[in-house]
């Protein structure tokens, strides 16, 4: 008896020791996450404090809140959330990291599939429209990632600047349209990325992708083993051109979203999982919380000073997350240089 | 249960001289339990019949099958269940860390939701590649060897009763390339794999391994325990250079320098 309450003592102890060492792997309630929430949030009480219009100056006043500042902020979470998770997913998908839809091309193609749908059919609702960019934004990524099965680059730098000349082509070709067809001023605002324009009624959309983020989070471990590579993916069972057809078709819908009701964020999804990653590494399903906050907090941190440097004017939120991210990028590759190897 | 190879064929087209290099083909079969080593010479096909065993490279004509099962028609999800391949260069960007890249071994078998039998085989595969101390580590912080170590034990993880490595020695020095044997030897003894595996060193082979095939042009030329591969003729004849094999230590030697 006392052998197998030792055994069983034992088998105990045992089991405690093999939870508590895999328990490591997927730790996400930490302190710092909790800090980090409560940063998120005090960031988005600023947010739907900050503007022209004193919300508390009377009852009517609160209106005002209710329709232009409170879509606002949650138009912020959902598309900082959902551009930095198209990011990760992107560059687990590609095995680059320098991937993210506007080093790809895909918010371009998104551009263009709204105006399409625009010309085509002047009357169409904004759900229309929607559909027009996120069909494109697939369409358009999907030749992108073929391209890059075919052809096998020396350098991964190489893969954003192909990613980003499409998309200048792409992008031209749109203007082109626009400019023909007296839509230059529309496109315009919308090349600038802002959020200025989401209002009640402007805004419901964005709900899509948080759909699509809590689909991410269910199949997130296929994206991580698809960063594996094809090889190692297909040795653990997963398959592969499945898993790259449905990762594109949910950056698509993400960003086409994205596109229609905000406009272009760029670099957002390249600057947040990279940074998540230096801290946390990339385990997707472990990391998504991380990267979703860290992207609503940049795309805030960013829309705030967009709307406070040059009050009562506000500068597009694109603009500054294109400066931000710019030096961020080329932080990145400098870093990469130094650690040597992985660029090349 | 085997691994079965029937008139297996690939033709690699290389663009430029449009000449066609034929591998195969190939009718063999590899016997369960121990290990099997694959030699021969540089673009003897050795690495094309692995990864076709492995379903990771269509094959053209033939038919492969690993313990009954035709790798070809069998769900992707059902092989990686009993059979496991490792490619030789492995390189990812992805940053994971020894633990979490083991911990995907068992993806077949949990899908990602990694269970306590889950973790406990994952520990154990750690602790069988001496990883113990490295497991929180990120990849890109190991050495080479290192890494390659924790591919091995992502592999063992997946408890395969069939593992497939193609030059698993491959950036290691001599202490970890004699130790990774040793560790092969062992998962073959006490665990019951069945393992085959691509070897450039003849000497490695021998002493290792239950049975070497060996290849040329795209043929199996010679198939047999290392005794029978081990003679100074059919050395020579498979790597198109004298050896010679003299009597070490611990068992036949191969010198061809």
């Amino acid at each position: 008896m006392t052998t197998s309450l030792r055994q069983d003592i034992a088998y105990t102890t045992r089991d405690v020791m093999v939870e508590d060492r895999g328990a490591r792997r997927r730790r996400l309630w930490t302190p710092a996450f909790a800090i980090a929430i409560l940063i998120v949030l005090g960031l988005l009480v600023l947010s739907l404090l900050t503007g022209q219009f004193d919300i508390f100056r009377d009852e009517d006043s609160f209106w005002m809140f209710w329709v232009t500042r409170v879509p606002r902020t949650i138009a912020l979470v959902l598309a900082g959330a959902s551009m930095a998770m198209c990011g990760i997913i992107m560059q687990l998908l590609t095995q680059n990291r320098f991937v993210e839809p506007t080093t790809t091309g895909t918010t371009e193609w998104a551009g263009l599939g709204l105006i399409l749908v625009m010309l085509l059919f002047p009357t169409a609702s904004l759900f229309a429209r929607m559909s027009g960019a996120v069909t494109m934004a697939f369409i358009g990524t999907m030749i992108f990632f073929l391209f890059l099965r075919r052809v096998s680059l020396k350098s991964s730098l190489i893969v954003p600047i192909i990613g980003i000349m499409l998309g200048a082509v792409v992008s031209s070709f749109t203007t082109y349209l626009a400019l023909v067809t007296d839509q230059l001023q529309n496109l315009g605002i919308w090349f600038a990325g802002s959020f200025t324009r989401v209002i009640e009624g402007r805004y419901e959309l964005m709900w899509i992708v948080l759909g699509v983020t809590v689909l991410v989070f269910v199949v997130a471990d296929q994206f991580t083993v698809a960063g594996l590579g094809k090889d190692m993916a297909t040795n653990v069972g997963l398959n592969y051109t499945f898993v790259l057809f449905m990762g594109t078709a949910m950056v698509a819908v993400a960003t086409g979203v994205t596109a229609t009701v905000v406009g272009t964020l760029p670099f957002l999804g390249l600057v947040v999982p990279n940074i998540v990653a230096l801290f946390r590494g990339d385990d997707l399903r472990s990391n998504l919380p991380w990267v979703c906050l860290t992207g609503i907090a940049v795309v805030t941190v960013c829309d705030l000073i967009g709307r406070t440097i040059r009050a009562p004017f506000e500068i597009p939120v694109g603009l500054v997350l294109g400066l931000v991210g710019g030096v961020v990028f080329v932080g990145l590759l400098l870093r990469q240089r130094k650690k040597g190897g992985l660029v090349t | 249960m085997s691994i079965t190879l029937t008139d297996v064929q690939k033709d690699y087209n290389s663009g430029a001289s449009k000449d066609t290099v034929q591998i195969g083909p190939v009718t063999t079969e590899i016997e369960s339990g121990g290990i099997t080593a694959l030699v021969g010479p540089n673009g003897a096909g050795k690495s094309t019949i692995l990864t076709m065993i492995g379903r990771l490279l269509d094959i053209d004509t033939g038919q492969i099958t690993v313990a009954g099962h035709d790798v070809v028609s069998t769900p992707s999800k059902a092989i990686a269940k009993i059979l496991s391949v490792l490619r030789q260069e492995n390189h990812f960007v992805t940053r994971l860390t020894v633990r979490q890249l083991v911990g995907f071994g068992r993806f077949p078998h949990s899908g990602g939701r990694l269970t306590l039998g889950d973790e406990r085989y994952i520990s154990e595969a750690i602790d069988f590649l001496d990883l113990t101390e490295l497991e929180n580590r990120y990849l890109d912080q190991l050495s080479g060897g290192q890494r390659q170590r924790a591919y091995v034990a992502m592999v063992l993880a997946q408890q395969t009763d069939y593992v497939l490595l193609d030059e698993p020695l491959n950036n290691l020095d001599m202490q970890h390339a004699v130790q990774m044997m040793k560790q092969l030897r062992a998962a073959a003894d006490e665990l019951g794999r069945t393992i085959v595996i691509v070897l450039h060193d003849i000497n490695f082979a021998a002493h290792y391994s239950d049975k070497i095939l060996a290849m040329k042009h795209g043929q199996v030329v010679k198939h047999g325990t290392p005794a029978e591969i081990m003679q100074n003729h059919v050395l020579s004849e498979i790597f198109n250079t004298d050896v010679q094999v003299i009597d070490g230590p611990n068992g036949h030697l191969a010198v061809y320098y």
